[in-house]
């Protein structure tokens, strides 16, 4: 049995929290309701980072965990929130094709990071190892997420929840990657993220939609 | 085990059954109570379940001239199938004869018995109304029970056993307390046990409204003494979810030894973790609307996703791999 | 060190200078300045590298295989801006794009080409993702510039797509830290990609092995390998074709840059496993399904960037597939592949432009008879279709002809499949090039100006390579053939 003690059982639930948040982004069709999931997420990740900080006496991850709170909690969910707003999209609500297979479908690619990440928890380099798989399926749903969405400002979310899979895996697999990488990192998400402030306006003005189904022009098939 | 020969202990699994039916009534009059509070009504005394139920065993049962022999077997067979369910769980002390035969999977085949003869009961008339009533319960258990033993199934995965007496044993033993697993399965289990019970959102035991009553309209037909068997095991089935989430999911003041002291302290230990859950349930009643039925399904996948995280972070997370 | 400065620098200052030059045809000269700014500092890092060994100091590392990428990308960055100056200058009076816009072109054209050259010369894994992914940042607006449809479409595909890709290579390099973590004696080097080449045995193989399947579907999905390419074709089709050019010619290898230096470490550790060329075995799988499926789709295209585009994967996949055979001969034919290729894409691209230009459209049932409205235009097109397809005597058939010997050495019916697509992509290049180029002159086709000197020098260097590759330059790949493959093929 493994042997834990309790601010790493808390990493462990909080991470499991975060797989549970990602898992509400994929089910809700409310734009709004996603964004302050979102946000969520951020503060959890957010959380974990600063409770890992405390186990490893790793103070950079004190600063890594104010960086995603500020940025992923706080800053880009405000962005979302105004650029929602300012597109009047405050009460729309999207329809998922066949809501319980997408969720199913979540399901095993929880089950499928499970397996590819057991032969390197099978090494047991560091306790909290395990989370490295929900990690790893946070990344995937986000993926799933932008593939079942149709709507710009959801896959936009996907997008994000992915890069917080992948902070959360630096943060558990290694307490962190050196800081420069992670404001490069930092910074490329910021830039990211107002650079799909600019598009959700170009798709608008040259759509005047954001559905991305609608964003068919480009194909192989050979029509005229 | 010792306490199987122990005359003591089947005195006392004895009087633990029996504490559990009669405190059943109990809980629903709490939860009645709270509820009006919260909705700044006096409510009914504390006791009226009690007394429903005494004035319905003194009064004539009225079966309907189509009924067949099932309509009056059912009350019988549901109340005490539900019984012996309720008999088995700690309610509290563990090491108990009758832990023997705790199996959850024991467990949720007797509330499977009582359910089938519900429904076989509510269509046994043939009215409109028990048609209806059956389909939906019938619908609500088939995504429900799935739900119910997955979540169930993270617990005994963690105690590696299927007897619930062990896994309260297990869980009080073991260091690693902030499970993640148990956190999933205990969202799963309350949104099973209120769909489960019959309460808001799922189905609302107040009314008798047509369009969307559930479990009323199964029992519609039934008066005097079997009304009241109904009544009464709609009322365990309430404790017996409330016990379940209370004492496996937070175990801790539960009698482990059978000495007088430690059976105070559980009896107290249980009594109050009772009365919390009584309170939640009574708070989210108030808060939530009933939900149309179709949606039922998607609140049961909910409780479907989280009993399946829950297996999976146990797997994932728990198991030293 | 002071080439690398020069090097790096000129493209920052750039940046940061073209950002507030409002003037459009000024912008241009600087931009083209600026370019040849830094293909001089490039140039200079070339010579001492080659003369004085590997230069590995201030987190930055260069060696006889990224040196060569920097002088190319640098070099093809220097004859594009000689293109888009007058181009853009056309477009700009044409479609009516603002300053704004033109100002940010610039500004983004510099930015592009600084994280090119940094993803190539960084010593550090986590440096070399933010710097493939500031790529993607730096292009995507300029994908959308022209703010049509299909190009925010295709700019919208590009961002997500990458996005999306790049994604899965960070997850590969914290997995690369992870594994560093348990085996370097200094885990703060964990992304040192120098370290971590010196110490690549003792890192863990199982870690190492799926770490590496993220890497190349991450860094391979800006490679344009199949199934991921799907962005390739629309952001090449809609951006701007300076931006196609840069793209095909530089970003591309980047993204196999980056594959290979992963595929060197992989192959470190995996060296005493029981699969230890699994790296080399995904990659041949890869690159293999790449070149057929874009030279089967090469057939289909109606717009002729697209249909360049497809040549590119296919190009990209036989470079993936060369460098995942491994081995001297296959690795010095893939470094070759990457120089004449890029040499040759951009030079096509820049003539497309023309071409468009000239026809007034892009879609290649219009464009007719390039060859009597201005033979410039039609024969280098013409050229350039010949030595893409791997005609000899083009430094394309060269390259392309010591993969095929390497892969008949080390998997023969591999050659069948190899000879196949090289077959299909040359029946449907010269399906489409063929009206175009000497096709029935539409009324009233007029020749426009045009500045065929870039096109001739790419052109004339990759008909050099293929005629005789000068003793330098064969030196010169033998030594990256060396650090890729562990042995020199001279």
């Amino acid at each position: 049995m493994l042997q834990l003690s309790l601010t790493e059982q808390i990493v462990s639930v909080l991470s499991a929290v975060v797989l549970f948040s990602s898992f509400a982004l994929l089910a809700q069709v409310r734009l709004v309701a996603a964004v302050h999931a979102f946000a969520w997420q951020g503060a959890l990740v957010a959380a974990v980072t600063a409770l890992m900080a405390t186990v490893g006496s790793e103070p950079h991850l004190y600063f890594s965990a104010v960086l995603t709170l500020g940025l992923k909690a706080l800053l880009i969910p405000w962005m979302l929130h105004r650029l929602i707003r300012r597109l009047a999209l405050d009460r729309h609500v999207e329809t998922i094709p066949y809501p319980a297979l997408v969720i199913l479908f979540g399901a095993g690619l929880v089950l499928f990071s499970y397996w590819v990440v057991l032969p390197i928890e099978r090494l047991g380099f560091a306790a909290t190892r395990n989370v490295i798989a929900l990690t790893l399926a946070v990344v995937l749903l986000g993926l799933l997420m932008m593939v079942v969405r149709r709507q710009v400002v959801s896959q936009v979310i996907g997008f994000m929840s992915m890069e917080n899979g992948l902070f959360l895996a630096a943060v558990a697999a290694t307490k962190g990657m050196p800081m420069v990488v992670e404001l490069g990192v930092a910074f490329d998400v910021l830039v990211a993220a107002v650079l799909f402030g600019v598009f959700f306006l170009q798709i608008r003005e040259s759509i005047d939609s954001l559905d991305v189904d609608r964003l068919n022009r480009l194909t192989e098939a050979e029509t005229e | 085990m010792d306490s199987v020969l122990s005359p003591a202990a089947w005195l006392l699994a004895g009087i633990q059954a029996l504490l559990f039916t009669l405190a059943a009534p109990l809980l629903s009059g709490w939860v009645k109570k709270v509820k009006s509070r919260l909705q700044n009504r006096r409510g009914p005394p504390l006791l009226q379940p009690y007394q429903n139920l005494w004035k319905l065993f003194g009064k004539e049962a009225l079966v309907a001239h189509t009924a067949s022999p099932v309509f009056r077997a059912a009350p019988y067979i549901v109340f005490s199938s539900t019984w012996l369910a309720a008999s088995v769980i700690p309610l509290i002390a563990t090491k108990l004869p009758t832990a023997a035969v705790a199996d959850v999977i024991v467990l949720v085949g007797f509330l499977a018995l009582g359910r089938f003869f519900l429904a076989l009961a509510g269509m046994d008339v043939g009215t409109a109304f028990g048609g209806m009533g059956s389909s939906r319960e019938t619908l609500i258990a088939a995504l429900a029970e799935p739900a119910m033993l997955m979540a169930i199934f993270t617990l005994t995965m963690t105690a590696h056993t299927t007897n619930l007496s062990s896994v309260v044993d297990h869980t009080l033993e073991s260091s690693y307390s902030l499970r993640p697993s148990f956190l999933f399965a205990l969202g799963a289990m309350l949104l099973v046990a209120v769909a489960e019970t019959g309460r808001i959102p799922v189905d609302n035991p107040a009314t008798h409204l047509e369009l969307t009553m559930v479990h009323e309209a199964m029992i519609l037909e039934y008066s005097g003494r079997h009304l009241a068997l109904m009544e009464w095991a709609a009322q365990l089935k309430l404790m017996i979810y409330g016990v379940l989430i209370a004492n496996v999911f937070f175990p801790w003041g539960i009698a482990t030894e059978l000495n007088l002291g430690s059976l105070a302290i559980g009896l107290a230990a249980i009594t109050s973790k009772l009365a919390v859950l009584g309170i939640a349930l009574a708070v989210s009643e108030t808060v939530l609307a009933k939900m149309r039925l179709f949606r039922v399904p998607e609140y049961l996948n909910l409780a479907l996703l989280l009993a399946l995280l829950g297996i999976f972070s146990h797997v994932i997370l728990e198991v030293g791999a | 060190m002071e080439a690398l400065i020069v090097t790096l620098s000129t493209p920052a200052v750039g940046a940061l200078l073209l950002a507030l030059v409002s003037n459009v045809t000024a912008a241009g000269w600087l931009n083209l300045m600026l370019s040849g700014l830094s293909l001089g500092g490039s140039v200079a890092l070339a010579l001492g590298v080659l003369s004085a060994g590997p230069l590995t100091r201030h987190g930055f590392h260069i060696d006889a295989f990224n040196v060569y990428l920097v002088v190319l990308t640098t070099l093809v960055g220097f004859t594009t801006s000689i293109f888009s100056r007058p181009y853009m200058l056309h477009v700009c009076a044409q479609r009516k794009i603002s300053q704004r816009h033109m100002r940010l072109y610039h500004s983004m054209y510099q930015v592009f080409m600084l994280t090119l050259l940094l993803a190539l010369t960084i010593d550090n894994l986590g440096g070399l993702w933010v710097a493939v992914e500031g790529a993607t940042l730096a292009t995507v607006l300029l994908v959308s510039l022209y703010r049509t449809p299909e190009a925010v479409e295709a700019a919208w595909k590009y961002f997500i797509l990458c996005g999306v890709g790049i994604a899965q290579a960070l997850f590969g390099t914290v997995l690369i830290y992870f594994a560093a973590q348990h085996a370097l004696p200094d885990p703060s080097q964990g992304l040192t990609w120098t370290v971590l080449h010196t110490h690549c045995e003792s890192l863990h193989p199982t870690v190492m092995a799926i770490a590496f399947v993220f890497l190349l579907v991450g860094y391979g999905t800006k490679v344009g390998l199949v199934p991921l390419h799907n962005w390739l074709p629309d952001a090449h089709s809609e951006g701007p074709t300076p931006m196609s050019a840069v793209l095909s010619g530089l970003l591309l290898n980047v993204a196999l840059y980056a594959v290979v230096r992963l595929k060197m470490l992989t192959d470190g550790a995996l060296a005493g496993s029981d699969d230890p060329h699994m790296a080399g075995h995904l990659m041949m799988g890869f690159g293999l399904v790449s070149f057929l499926v874009a030279s089967l789709f090469l057939h289909r295209q109606r717009d002729i960037k697209r249909m360049f585009s497809y040549s590119s994967i296919e190009h990209m996949g036989l470079m993936t597939f060369a460098f995942g055979i491994g081995g001297p001969l296959a690795t010095f034919g893939a470094l070759l592949h990457m120089l004449v290729h890029s040499l040759t894409k951009s030079a096509i691209f820049i003539t497309v432009g023309h071409a468009a230009h000239i026809a007034g459209t892009q879609t290649i049932d219009r464009i007719r008879g390039l060859i009597r409205t201005q033979p410039s235009v039609g024969w280098g097109l013409l050229i350039g279709g010949v030595a893409i397809a791997g005609f000899p005597p083009f430094g394309i058939f060269t390259s392309e002809f010591l993969v095929l010997v390497a892969t008949m050495q080390r998997w023969p019916w591999l050659s069948v499949a190899l000879l196949v697509g090289l077959g299909v992509a040359f029946a449907g290049l010269f399906r489409h090039l063929h009206p175009m180029v000497y096709g029935a002159k539409p009324e009233g086709q007029e020749p426009v100006p045009a500045n065929m000197i870039p096109v001739a020098v790419h052109l004339g260097l990759v008909l050099w390579l293929g005629i005789a590759s000068p003793a330098f330059l064969s030196h010169w790949l033998d030594q990256a053939t060396q650090l890729i493959a562990g042995s020199g093929l001279l």
